[in-house]
Order: C-alpha cells, then sequence, then structure tokens
C-alpha cells in the first residue's frame, strides 16, 4: 500500500475533525464540575464518600432539571493519596477539560498544592474539609469547621469531664501543627495546662513508647488530632494498652473518616468529638439525605463529616449559580457573597462574605457503640479564627495562609 | 521503678520487631547473597494471609504462625524456580529482577484487595506494671522473635540439614562433589527465607493497618540490620538488632519518635563507617 503525503494529510485532519466533533457537541449545554479526591491509597477512608457525595449532589440537581436549564457533567480525578498527583490533576482540571468549578482536596497539603492553579486559571475552588484555618483567597470558598468552630466547643467540654491537665498527640503538618496550637491556647483559656505535645509523620504506626510516655506524665486528658489509616493504629494499641478507661480522649480529626465504625466498640466507646455532622443527627434535611444516599448507593453507613461538607459545597455552589443566573465566577462569587445559606444534613450553613469560609453548626458527640451520639448543639458557630486576620471584603487581592498568632 | 520496666519492655519489642523483620533477609541475603528487594512485599503478603484467614473464621495464632509463614513460603518456592534460580551468583541482576517482584506483588495485591488500609485487632490485652499499662501483644511479639532465634540457631547448628546448608553456602561444588544437589539446598533455603517474611508480616499485621505498599516501611530497616550485622547470620542478627532498637528507644523516649528514627539511620551511618563489614566482622568473628 502507498500513501502520498496528501492522502496522509487528509486523513489525519478527517479524523481530528471526527474526533472533535462528539467533544464540540457535549461541551455545549452542559456545566463541568471537577472533583479531585483520594479515592484510593491510604486516605481512601475520607476521599470515597466524598467523590460519592459530589455525585449524589450532582444527580439530585440533574434530576432536578440541572442548574439553569444545563444538566453537570462531572470530572473526577483518584489522586491516589499521593500529593504529587493533585498539581498534575489539578493542572489537567483547569486547562485541558477547563471546568466551571472544582470541588476537592482532602489534606491541607493537597489544598495547597492546587489552590494555586485555581486562583492562576480563574477556576473556582470548593474546599470541603475541616482543616486549620487561616486561608484568605477570593477564588476559594471553604465549609469546613475550622479549630476556634472546633476545638473552642470540645476542649472546655471534654476538660469538664476530665480534668486540667492535657497531652496532645498531633499529626506532623500544618493542620496537626496549628490545631495544635488551638488546643493549646483552649487549654489555657479554659484554666488548664498542656503537659506535652507530640507530633507524628502520618506514615508512624507504632505508638508503643509514645503511649509510655504519656503515662508517666500522668495527664487527666489525651487530645489526638491523628489523621489517616497508620495513625488509626494509636487508638487501637491504646484500647489494647487497657489505657482507655483510665485517660480519656479527645480527638478532632476521629471520625471524620468514619473511624468510629473501624474501631469496635471497646476501641472506640467514650471517645469526644465535635463535627459539624454526626449520622444519629434527627434533623428532616438528615433523614431525607440519607434515603437518598441510600438509594443512591445501597447503604448510608459510609456517609461522614468532610461528605457532607462536600455535599453542602455542591449545594451552595449550586444556588449561587441559580442565583447569579451564569456561570461567570465573578457573578458567582458575588452572589456567594451576599452571604446566602442551605439547609444541609449537618445544619444550616452560610457563607461568611468576608473570610469565604462557613458559619455553621457544631454538635459535641461521643463515640458510642461505632456511632456518634450527639450530645449538645452548638448553632451557628462563626469562624472567628480567619476572621481574625482575613477580610477579602476590605482586602479582595488577598492570597495568603495566615498562620494565626495565639 | 515501674517506668524503667516499661522503657525496658519497649526496648526489648524494637530489638524483637528488628529481628523479626530481618529474619527472612538474612537468610535469603546473608547465606545464599540474593539482595531480595522483595522482601517487605513478602511481609506485607504474610500479613494479607493473615488478615485474610482471620476473617474466614480461622484462629488468629493458627493464621498468623502457620498459614502465613507456608503460604509465602509457598510463594517464594515458585518465585525462586521462576525467577532467582537463574539469577545465583548475579548480584545485581537479581536486584533489578526482585524490585520487579516488589512492584509486581503491590499490584496483585491491590488487585486482590484494594488500595485500602485492612487491619484486625490484636489477640491478647494490655495489663498493668504499677501504675503503667503495657499491650500485652509486645509480649508475644519478644518471644515469637526469642523461639525464631533460638530454632534458627539449632537448627543452622545442630541439625544435618543445617550443616549441609552452611556448607554448600561456602562452597556448592565441593558439597555437590559430596552427592548433595546445591540446587535442591539453595531452593529449600529461600523457602524457608520466604517463610520467615511471612511469618515477620504476619506477627506484625495486628499492629499497624495494612495498604498493599506497607512492605516499603520495613524493607529500608531489614537491609541495615543485615548489613550492619555483617556475614554471621545469627549471632549478626542479634548484635545489629540490638544496638539500633537500644539507640532508636532511648531517642524516643528522651525526644520523640521521630528523632528515634533518625538516630537509628545515624547509627547505621556511623557504625558501618567504623566497621565496613559489619558488626561481626569485626567482633564474633567465625561465630555462627
Amino acid at each position: 500500500m502507498s500513501l502520498n503525503r496528501r492522502d496522509f494529510l487528509g486523513g489525519t485532519a478527517a479524523l481530528t475533525a471526527a474526533s472533535l466533533l462528539p467533544h464540540a457537541a457535549a461541551a455545549a449545554g452542559k456545566i463541568k464540575l471537577g472533583a479531585i479526591h483520594d479515592t484510593s491509597g491510604i486516605f481512601d477512608a475520607y476521599g470515597k464518600p466524598m467523590d460519592q457525595a459530589v455525585r449524589l449532589a450532582v444527580q439530585e440537581i440533574n434530576a432536578a432539571g440541572g442548574l439553569l436549564g444545563q444538566q453537570i457533567d462531572i470530572s473526577a480525578y483518584d489522586t491516589q493519596s499521593d500529593m504529587a498527583l493533585y498539581s498534575q490533576y489539578g493542572q489537567q482540571l483547569t486547562r485541558q477539560d477547563k471546568v466551571d468549578v472544582v470541588h476537592g482536596g482532602i489534606l491541607s497539603a493537597s489544598r495547597e498544592a492546587i489552590r494555586q492553579t485555581m486562583r492562576k486559571t480563574k477556576t473556582l475552588y470548593f474546599y470541603n474539609v475541616l482543616y486549620e484555618g487561616g486561608v484568605c483567597d477570593r477564588n476559594i470558598f471553604i465549609n469546613g469547621v475550622t479549630p476556634a468552630q472546633q476545638v473552642e466547643a470540645l476542649i472546655p467540654y471534654a476538660m469538664g469531664k476530665s480534668g486540667k491537665k492535657v497531652y496532645i498527640l498531633a499529626a506532623d503538618y500544618n493542620y496537626g501543627q496549628i490545631t495544635a496550637r488551638w488546643i493549646q491556647k483552649f487549654v489555657a483559656d479554659n484554666g488548664g495546662e498542656t503537659v506535652g505535645v507530640d507530633f507524628f509523620p502520618l506514615d508512624v504506626a507504632d505508638f508503643g513508647s509514645t503511649i509510655a510516655k504519656i503515662q508517666s506524665v500522668g495527664p487527666d486528658l489525651v487530645v489526638a488530632p491523628l489523621v489517616g489509616g497508620a495513625h488509626l493504629s494509636f487508638f487501637r494499641q491504646w484500647a489494647a494498652a487497657g489505657m482507655k478507661d483510665k485517660i480519656p480522649l479527645a480527638s478532632t480529626t476521629l471520625g471524620v473518616g468514619n473511624e468510629q465504625k473501624v474501631l469496635t466498640p471497646e476501641e472506640g466507646n467514650g471517645i469526644m468529638v465535635a463535627y459539624n455532622y454526626s449520622q444519629q443527627l434527627t434533623s428532616p434535611a438528615n433523614e431525607t439525605f440519607k434515603a437518598n444516599w441510600r438509594a443512591a448507593y445501597g447503604s448510608s453507613d459510609n456517609i461522614h463529616e468532610t461528605a457532607v461538607s462536600t455535599y453542602q459545597g455542591v449545594k451552595t455552589w449550586a444556588k449561587a449559580v441559580e442565583m447569579a443566573g451564569s456561570l461567570d465566577r465573578e457573578a458567582v462569587i458575588a452572589a456567594l457573597e451576599t452571604g446566602i445559606s442551605i439547609d444541609g444534613p449537618g445544619g444550616k450553613v452560610t457563607v461568611d462574605p468576608k473570610t469565604h469560609h462557613a458559619v455553621l453548626d457544631v454538635h459535641l458527640m461521643e463515640f458510642d457503640n461505632q456511632q456518634m451520639r450527639v450530645i449538645e448543639t452548638l448553632p451557628q458557630r462563626q469562624p472567628i479564627d480567619t476572621q481574625a486576620v482575613c477580610d477579602l471584603q476590605a482586602n479582595p487581592n488577598d492570597n495568603t495562609q495566615y498562620e494565626i498568632q495565639i | 521503678m515501674d517506668l524503667s520496666f516499661v522503657i525496658l519492655v519497649e526496648m526489648l519489642y524494637a530489638i524483637a520487631t528488628l529481628v523479626l523483620i530481618s529474619a527472612g533477609l538474612a537468610v535469603v541475603f546473608g547465606m545464599m547473597k540474593v539482595i531480595n528487594l522483595a522482601h517487605g512485599e513478602f511481609m506485607m503478603m504474610g500479613g494479607y494471609a493473615t488478615i485474610t484467614a482471620v476473617n474466614l473464621g480461622v484462629n488468629i495464632f493458627v493464621a498468623m504462625l502457620v498459614i502465613a509463614p507456608l503460604t509465602v513460603g509457598l510463594i517464594g518456592l515458585v518465585v525462586e524456580r521462576l525467577v532467582i534460580r537463574h539469577l545465583y551468583g548475579r548480584l545485581v541482576d537479581t536486584m533489578l529482577a526482585t524490585w520487579g517482584l516488589s512492584l509486581f506483588f503491590i499490584g496483585l495485591a491491590t488487585m486482590i484487595f484494594g488500595n485500602t488500609t485492612t487491619g484486625i485487632s490484636t489477640p491478647i490485652p494490655g495489663f498493668a506494671v504499677g501504675n503503667y499499662q503495657i499491650n500485652g501483644y509486645n509480649f508475644f511479639i519478644i518471644v515469637v522473635s526469642v523461639l525464631l532465634v533460638l530454632g534458627l540457631f539449632a537448627i543452622l547448628r545442630g541439625s544435618r540439614a543445617g550443616l549441609i546448608a552452611r556448607g554448600t553456602m561456602q562452597r556448592s561444588d565441593i558439597a555437590a562433589a559430596l552427592g548433595y544437589s546445591p540446587e535442591r539446598i539453595y531452593m529449600a533455603t529461600f523457602f524457608c527465607g520466604s517463610a520467615l517474611s511471612g511469618l515477620a508480616g504476619a506477627v506484625l499485621a495486628p499492629l499497624v493497618g495494612l495498604v498493599p505498599t506497607s512492605g516499603g516501611a520495613y524493607i529500608a530497616k531489614a537491609f541495615i540490620t543485615v548489613i550492619a550485622g555483617g556475614p554471621a547470620l545469627v549471632a549478626g542478627l542479634i548484635s545489629s538488632a540490638t544496638s539500633f532498637g537500644v539507640v532508636s528507644q532511648i531517642f524516643t523516649f528522651a525526644i520523640s519518635p521521630v528523632m528515634g528514627e533518625v538516630a537509628l539511620l545515624v547509627a547505621a551511618v556511623v557504625l558501618l563507617r567504623l566497621m565496613p563489614q559489619g558488626i561481626t566482622g569485626r567482633f564474633f568473628r567465625g561465630k555462627l
């Protein structure tokens, strides 16, 4: 067979055109939503339900006729718990897929890996995870609880049930470091004393010597902002050493990935936490949400804090798009900055125009037979930590993560 | 007083862990000079074998001490027949081949078990020492590694099979001339080494959250322990595991777990600078 240049070019052109056609057809009349989560690897316990939450929210919106009369299309990427993949897929979402909004990121490190890409490419970004606070960037909206919202509620309660001497075990990266500082502040504010702080890299799985060290210090309470599968070993080894009934535990992260279901009742019962969501909330919004989740995925057992935040994030964005009547980034940001709220499974969520964080309900809870029993609900907590340093109305070009001075 | 006992137990536990994770490698690398970069994955498979067996209703101790070593030993046997036996005496080639194997096993485990964290709880409850609580499982690990070292020593020193194995490792041509088939002896030794790796992975499984890439966490420490130990198998294993275990635990208690790891690595560098042939290259020479 002979192939001359003319045939070749002609054929290639036809092929290219053919491959472009369906793409162009699909692009018209579709809104593109990017999702970027760790749905495999050591953070998959957080990431998988978050990905499902995005899909559920989008499915509900599409079933109700879509947004602005258009259906939403999801471009989802699995970052495999690998921070390097965030930069890569972040680029792909913004430059190749050219999505209208990105929801995702789990660890603070992953958020920082893609935040600047989103800002540079003017792609609206929602980070739907509880985190250490202080991010001040007009392009990002954050609806997870920050330490002031969470720790401020948790520490007085936990100290009231135990005592004044507190030992902190934290994950060794920005979330753990900053949260540990907030815990120290609120311990001091409540008349207590921090008797020890230890930080652990994310792959540390042996806590034997730490458990001995804690006992030699003899605190009344251990607060553990530990993160990920390896750190789960701490709670297991703590119970295996028979410490669970001797010194009470509180955590700012345990339960976010439904860890209460991985730990046995003997290992988990009595651990104190404070979050925006528990499956045991009895509000109508939560009942509907759980029913829809069951209809979509069979079981609602895997719903957790960050999945609900993600769901609330997509719903907040959708409401803002409806209100703006356009997908234009500036118009949507302006709509969000009017301080819109939605009624989510975790309670009412309001966008704080000054910080782009969320005003939301915080529930004090205790682990009880692999469930999170709600003890008290503190309604509409302001993100006062970030509010103290960030004002996007006065300074819209700000692009910093403040380390809040305590 | 109580605290010093607790620290002592933690130190013994650290030493025992190092012995455990290095024993399989010591047999395969120390005796046969095969650099098995898939050692960590052999351990990982031991862990998965245990968890799978326990989930199927097998008693956890049977799963850890019998099923896992046998499973991994058999996998090792297949690997030896298919890959390793063509590469004896070719150090660099075995590195490349076993590295490929390690990637293969990670992929295989990911396909079968998924890239998620799994685990089982420890079968032994904690107990009190004075004002302190200790994880009872630590003692189990200490006992297992003491028995393992004693067994290894007894077999190599006392049994005919051990004598033949040692002889073959020194001069395979003479062993062949005396009527023993080096090929079969290598095969058996590799089986034992793999089974030991499987045992280590199995015994450590209840303490950690297992993922297909878990092996990577052990491989460096295992190699450091074996290389720093030097030519003598048992004496090298004990002496280097003891040095590194003590150093890392002192720093862990005095400063932090991170500094413990750092101290272990620094100790290894210093040790190998002073004794390039390993500890037993200078002390305990000619011992087993």
